[in-house]
Parts: structure tokens; sequence; C-alpha cells
């Protein structure tokens, strides 16, 4: 939900750790493979995916289940994904919202929902004493199978995401995202924002949303992440217990690809410039880069992690932040997705520096291209990345991260286990080859948002 | 825990969100060791071994509740600089050393405390601990490399406040609801102060405020408490105290009346935040009104089925947002807060009005049974999720050592949650929310003006 509700945050940190995509990106980025959890499979009869991983320490149990229903699957109405997997927590036949939402707090279980372009999520959290487990996961399956999608909660979610999409009008950065988005992806469906656009989230009928989850919220189009104390046959019972109506159907059809670097030079090297009235112009820099099953995944990965993707030791927040000074936040990044998610830089500074800060991004990437990374460079990422490998499963809630995306990209189950290997063997001289070939400045979307007239 | 911030600021919700939820009763006693080091330095150790990490945090008692006038912002700006360099060790290496040991870093400033941080595999502990120890007292401060910092901290005021129209309504909102407490300045400190601080009023305060007697280090993780206490004698055990001045109580003079404010900024959505002067933890005579007022704000905002969502937002559909949040682990009196956005078609004076009905209610009638028993229900539970994250437990630990409590509360806080009453909820609702000790702050939108350029083609031609 884009609306923020809370005050400003009472801390302030020495560095933002970049964009917030980053930290979907932190929860998908695989890592290193010292071995990880031992994780078990199975499918249901229905052609759920179940993954598995036991943590017997705590008295609790985690369970997120993703859709291949995620904003890439709207069609002509941007925002029917996100109303579809918001509506959820609306209620059944039987139940409305407020009863919906007591009968998980009042076991103290915990249930959200969240829409990504790729994924449709719904989290659950909860105490493993079956007094308090068991009421939770039979409400949550009434929910995932039959929500009553009724007029009025639409009614009331269409104007509070109307409220949304007005607020991100008041903020630089989002503004700078969704046109950053739309240049990158032009009609695939990466390019409209997951909140939808005014124009469509005014149009969507509750019969768009029975239709959309009747087709998508499917067995084969579902994967279950579990984590927790449970034994294998309690897991399989929850996980059954969960998904036992939903119906097989189909999964859903592959997501068109796209040319990486993009064929058509003038439909993504658009330079846009967008006045808005603030202090600072928010710069964002990119193109199309690649999907999890990517064959360059780990040069680029690793490159990447040089280039702008490890806080303030990196090469670009080095030339941006610490040598001159010019921005809070420089970053860059990779955010893999089914298919090939966006390559970004970012940054933002005081207006009347934002071409020097441009400038000097650009020759940074530039130079990184030419040059590639030193050997020195090289073996500092890997040793941060494979020595930081226990760091990323050190909780439930970092594991089923990792066990939903390994499922939803149906990714090896040994992915974890070889991350490590893969990433050391990556070279100087890959890391060069796959920029060269694979990240191309002078095709890159270029968005300022800033106030154009201080410049 | 989520992410409510716009851009960059991934880290600071989750602190946020910890700041607005309950502690944890861990049966800490258990896993935790205190010890003190003979320079005054404190040290509280809690094993977790679930995996092979641990997490050091450094809290220092200085924040923006520290400064004065003319300097706001200083503690924050110092927090930058112990990047930049010490004796030992120069300027952009401590991030370097940690990153190639696989950890992560960062550091936080709040209006009590600022505090360092690194995440490692437990066998790296000694390197953090190491360099944590030299820039204790081993600071350069460099001229050329302040000048460069101050501009990122400027900016990062730009990022996170002057552009953000719901941020500066309550920078400004703090402003007038705190008089003489030091929590009427902003932690990143105003534009002004920033401008004109000078390399030297960092040097004064760090030499004032950064020592052994003046810190808590928190470790929680896969160590042995006994171990990580001669490794950590042995890196911190030689640091000298210092001679502190004792710190002026600072308590805010008594609001006699409603104030209320007005902020017009660039903005699409009017907002508004509404105040209740409270006293917590640490300054109330009668902690059971803390828990009180704590139970109180998860009635009006613990979760999807509390009143703010079900009456404000599904209910009369006149607040597209709406929150409450009340932080018992502040230093100094603090306050209740409401905000909320409108809904379309409801005014901010309507939502003020129902907001205001909603505290009305709490003073008029009890809370039911079921309202308590859910978030007794709640307290139980998050209790035992938040021992899911090792920096959250040291998150915890640092901040009430800081503020000048004790850890040792962590185990008592579900039973205090759990002894609260209908009766007493209401009794703080009377006592404590009421009209002249209310600040309200509001949002008027101007106009944004946008217009898109479009320049395609070769980067030499676009004109910038």
């Amino acid at each position: 939900m884009a609306i923020n509700p809370t005050l400003q945050p009472k801390l302030t940190f020495i560095h933002g750790l970049r964009h917030r995509i980053l930290l979907i990106l932190a929860l998908l980025a695989p890592t290193a493979g010292i071995a990880g959890p031992a994780i078990q499979h199975w499918t249901t009869s229905n052609g759920v995916q179940v993954y598995f991983v036991p943590a017997p320490d705590l008295p609790m149990v985690d369970v997120r289940i993703v859709i291949d229903a995620g904003s890439a699957r709207d069609g002509q109405l941007p925002g029917l994904a996100f109303l579809s997997n918001k509506l959820i927590k609306d209620g059944d036949f039987g139940l409305d919202a407020d009863q919906v939402a007591t009968g998980f707090e009042r076991v103290g279980a915990r249930f959200s929902t969240t829409c990504y372009r790729d994924m449709a999520i719904i989290d659950l959290r909860s105490l493993t004493d079956p007094e308090l487990l068991n009421p939770t996961i039979q409400l949550a399956a009434q929910l995932v199978t039959k929500p009553a999608f009724q007029e009025d909660s639409l009614e009331r979610e269409r104007q509070i995401l109307l409220v949304a999409l007005q607020e991100r009008l008041q903020s630089p950065s989002d503004i700078a995202n969704d046109a950053f988005m739309a240049a990158l992806y032009a009609d695939h469906p990466y390019a409209t924002p997951t909140e939808g656009t005014v124009a469509s989230v005014k149009a969507i009928k509750r019969s768009d949303l029975v239709t959309f989850h009747n087709r998508y919220y499917v067995g084969r189009n579902t994967t279950v992440a579990i984590v927790g104390a449970l034994n294998r046959a309690t897991a399989e019972k929850l996980a059954w217990s969960m998904v036992k109506d939903i119906p097989a159907g189909r999964g859903a059809p592959m997501l068109t690809p796209l040319a990486t670097p993009p064929a058509d030079k003038t439909t993504n090297n658009a330079q846009i410039r967008i006045q808005h009235p603030s202090t600072q112009t928010h710069i964002l820099i990119g193109q199309p880069g690649i999907s999890y099953d990517d064959a360059d995944y780990f040069p680029l990965y690793v490159g990447n992690h040089i280039l702008g993707g490890s806080g303030l030791v990196s090469r670009i927040s080095e030339e941006i932040r610490e040598k001159r000074g010019l921005s809070y936040s420089a970053y860059s990044y990779f955010n893999p997705m089914r298919q090939a998610g966006p390559f970004v830089i970012g940054l933002q500074t005081r207006n009347d520096q934002a071409n020097e800060a441009h400038k000097v991004a650009l020759e940074t990437i530039k130079q990184f291209i030419e040059t590639g990374p030193t050997v020195t460079e090289l073996e500092e990422s890997k040793q941060n990345i494979t020595g930081g490998f226990p760091l990323r499963l050190s909780s439930n809630k970092k594991i089923i991260g990792m066990l939903a995306t390994i499922g939803f990209y149906q990714l090896p189950l040994d992915y974890l286990d070889t991350f490590t290997t893969k990433v050391d063997l990556v070279s100087v001289e890959m890391i060069k080859e796959a920029f060269t070939r694979r990240v191309h400045p002078e095709k890159m979307a270029t968005i300022m948002v800033g106030n154009l007239e201080s410049e | 825990m989520y992410i409510a911030n716009k851009n960059i600021l991934p880290i600071i919700p989750l602190a946020w969100a910890f700041l607005i939820s309950p502690p944890v009763q861990a049966a800490a006693s258990k896993t935790v060791h205190e010890y003190k080091l003979t320079n005054g330095m404190k040290l509280i150790i809690k094993e977790d071994h679930r995996a092979p990490v641990v997490v050091s945090q450094i809290w220092y008692k200085v924040g923006s509740a520290n400064e004065h006038s003319g300097i706001t912002g200083i503690s924050h700006v110092l927090e930058h600089m112990m990047f930049k360099g010490t004796r030992q060790v120069p300027a952009g290496e401590f991030s370097r050393i940690i990153s190639i040991n696989g950890g992560r870093e960062n550091a936080f400033t709040g209006q009590d405390y600022t505090a360092y941080f690194q995440q490692l595999s437990s066998d790296r502990l000694p390197i953090s601990l190491r360099l944590e120890a030299d820039r204790m007292r081993g600071l350069v401060l460099p001229d050329d490399e302040f000048e460069k910092e101050l501009n990122v901290v400027m900016e990062e005021r730009r990022l996170r406040t002057e552009d953000d129209p719901q941020a500066k309504l309550y920078e400004q909102f703090n402003a007038a609801a705190y008089v003489n407490s030091p929590y009427h300045n902003p932690i990143i400190g105003w534009m002004d102060d920033l401008k004109n601080l000078k390399i030297n009023d960092l040097k004064a305060w760090y030499q004032h405020w950064y020592a052994p007697n003046n810190a808590t280090l928190v470790i929680v993780g896969d160590v042995d408490p006994d171990q990580t206490h001669t490794l950590v004698k042995r890196y911190f055990g030689r640091i000298n105290p210092i001679q502190g001045a004792p710190l002026k109580p600072r308590n805010e003079t008594i609001q006699q009346g409603l104030r209320r404010i007005t902020v017009k900024a660039p903005a699409e959505l009017p907002y508004l935040i509404l105040g209740y002067k409270t006293p917590v933890l640490r300054t109330a005579t009668d902690k059971t009104d803390v828990y009180a007022l704590e139970m109180l704000a998860s009635i009006l905002d613990g979760g999807n089925s509390a009143r703010m969502a079900r009456e404000l937002i599904r209910g009369q559909q006149i607040a597209a947002s709406a929150s409450a949040s009340y932080d018992l682990l502040a230093g100094h009196d603090s306050l209740l807060l409401l905000d909320a956005t409108p809904a379309p078609g409801t005014s901010v004076a309507d939502l003020e009005k129902q907001l205001r009905t909603q505290i009305q209610k709490l003073q008029q009638q009890p809370v039911t049974d079921e309202e308590l028993a859910r978030v007794k229900a709640q307290v139980v539970a998050e209790n035992v999720y938040q021992r899911d994250s090792v920096f959250y437990q040291a998150m915890q630990i640092g901040i009430l050592e800081t503020v000048g409590l004790s850890w040792r509360l962590l185990d008592h806080y579900v039973e205090n949650i759990r002894a609260v009453t209908a009766a007493q909820v209401q009794q703080v609702a009377q006592k404590y929310l009421n009209d002249d000790q209310l600040t309200i702050a509001v949002l008027e939108p101007l106009p944004i003006e946008q217009k898109a350029q479009q320049m395609t083609g070769p980067r030499g031609n676009h004109g910038h």
C-alpha cells in the first residue's frame, strides 16, 4: 500500500541502502552457497508447489503463498492485480473485513498481502499452538479460495487506491520511478505501476476481479513456502488445508520476453525531465537488465556489487558521495524478475548539481564497462558476498523469502548450496565481457525529476 | 515491520516500526549476561544460537535531545564523520574492512542515542570490536572530509524533509508541540544550523560524549558470553573514561491550551497530525499509566481490526489512512500521536473532529473485553515473533539501557500489558488526552505543476 500512514521516522541513518526495490532484491537475491538449509519440496494433487524448511527453535510458523498474478497480469486494466490481491483481506461470502481482521488478530496471527509486478503474495505468521494455528489456517484457506469481492469493499479500496496514486504525485522519487519503468518497458506489462493508473482504477468492476481471481488464483499457478517449528507430516497437512479447495486450473502463460539489449534504440534511450517543485533532482538511469534464469546472472550480479551494489564501498557511491558529497544515496542494481527486470543507477542531488551528478554517474559506469573491475575489487566483493552468506539465512523471515523466490522462479533446489561456488567462479574478464555485451549507457533511459528552473 | 516510506530508506521504517510496537518479553534473564568494565562501559550479551551470526551494536548516550539551539543536527553529523578516519584507520577503511569480512554495517541517530552496528559471521566479531574501540577515542575529523560530508547530510535533509510534505509537517508539529523540551528540534537539525556547523563544534562534541562510560555495547548472536567478555575487555578495557557534566533535566514546560499550526507546501493531499502530551516509562510516577497508554494506542491502531482501521477507514470511510502511535521508551516526556489522510470527499476539519471523537469515546466508555483480549494475544505472539531477529533483540536492549531503563524490563513487558484493565485505559484517556494538552498540525497543499519534457536522441543534444 503506497499510502504512508506513519510520521517521519525517528532515526536517521548514515546511509540509506539504496532503493526500496532493493529491499525486495535483498530478499530475492540469491546468495552464496556454503550449504543452505535443506529444502523439502512436494506438489499437491491440485498442482500447488510446496517448499518447506523446518525451523524448530521458535514456536512459530511462517507461510508465504505466491501466485503468478502480479501486475504483469493486469492486461488492459492496470491496478487489477493489486486490487484482487488487496481485497483478499476483505472476506469471503460469510465474513466481512472486520471479522477477518479480528479472526487473525485475536489469536495473535499476522495476515498481509503484497503485490509486485511478478508476484501476488499472501503472508501468514502464527504461533504453532494448534488452538491458535488451526483457526488461522482455516480462515486463510477460506480467503484464498473464495474471496467475496463485495461491491462496497471494492468501492472503498478503489477510493483509497486513488488517494495513494495521488500521493505518488507529491513524491519526486515515485514520479521518477513510474516514468522510468514506463520509458524502459513501453508496451510490456512491466511498464505500468503495480498500483495502476487513475483511469484504469476508476474503470475496474467487480466482475473483472472475479474473472482475474478465477483465472490466476489456481493450483498450477501457486507456490507455497513454509518455514517453522513443524515436522514434514504437519507441514504437508497445513499446506493441504490451505489449498485443498483451490481448483487446479492452468498456469499463467509466459510473459513476453524482452530483447536485451533493447532492439529498438529509440524507445529506450528516452531522456525525460519532469518539473517538480522539489529542492533535489531525482535521477534514474537504466535499461532492462536480467531475469532469474539469465545466463549472465553471476558476472552481472558480482560486477554490479562492485559498481554500485555494496553501499558506501561501491564505485558509484565512492564517486558521487564519498569524493564529491553530491548525494546521500547513490547506487546501482539489477532487479532480476521473470523477464528482464530493470538495471538501475540512481541518486538525488540539489537541483543545481543535477547535471554534474548525472555526468559523474554516466562516466563511472562507462569507465567500469571499459576497464572492468580490478582484481582486488573482485576479490573483496567475493569476500563480502560469500563471507556474508550466513547473514542471508539467519532468520525464518529471511529463509522464507529465499524459499518463495526459489519456488516461484523455479530455481534448482540446490540453488543456495551452489551459489558461493558460482560467485567464486566469476573472473574480471567475465564481468568485463558481460557488461560490454549487456549494459549500454548510450541506449539507457534517463529520468530527471526536480525543479528545472533552478538548475 | 512494514515499509512505509519512500525511496532509499528501507531500514528506517524498520526502526520506526520498532519504536511504535511493543518490546518483547523474552525470558531474557536466562540468556542475557550483563557486565561492566572498570572504565564504566556496559556490556550486554544475549545468546542466540539459531544461526552462526552475530550483531554488535554500540550505543552512545547522545542524540538530538542533548543538543542546544545553533548546533542542532550535530550528533547526526558526527555519526557520519565516524566513518571518516582515525589515527589508525583512514577514511572509508572502516566500511571496507567490514565489507571484505562479509559484514553489513550502518549507524543511526535518534533523539536519545547514537548507535553503530555491524552484522557478521560470529567468528568475525573481533574485527568489529577492534574497529569500534578504535573510533571511540581515535577519530581524526579532517576538515576536507567534513566539508564533503556536511553536503551529504544536507542532501539527506532535502531528501527526507524538505521534499516530503508530510515530514515537513511533522518537523513543524514537533517545534510547536514542544517548547523547551529538546524534542523541539529535528534529529537531522535545522538547515541553517547545518550550514553554520564548524569542525571545531564536532571535535568538542566528540570529546564530550564518546567515551566508555557513556556507552553500552550490545552483542546478540551465536557467541559464548564469557569468552566474548574477555574479548571486549581486551579491545575496550584500556580506554579511559571521561568526566562528564551531569545532564540538565530539560523538562517540558506545562502546556496550557490547545495549539494549532498550518504548513503550506507543494502537495497533492492534505494531512493531519494530533499529539497529546504524555509521560513515558522513564518519567512516569505511576508506571501503570504508561502501560495503559500503550494499550490505548493498540486499541486504536494495533492492527487491521483496531478502531482506526475498523471505524475511520472502513466504517465511516473518512480516512484513506489513519494511525496512532506512542513511544513508551522515549527519554523525555513525549506524545500520543494520531495522524491521518482524509478520504476523498472528507474535509480535514471533519477528519479532525472524528479523530477527537475517537479520543472522547475512550474517555467516556470502557474498551471492550474483546479488544483487550485481542491486544494481549498479539503481545504474547509478538513476543515470540520478535525473537526471529537478532538485530531487533539487540535494538530493544540498546534502547532500554540508553534511555536509562533496564533490559530486565523486557521480562515484564507482557505481564505488565496483560495486567491493564478497561478502567485504567479510560482513566489515562481522561487524565492525559485532554484538549489543553493537544497540538494539531495541518498540511495545506499548494498546487504542484508538473510538466514533462521528452528529449530523445543522442546524448549530446538534449541540452543539459
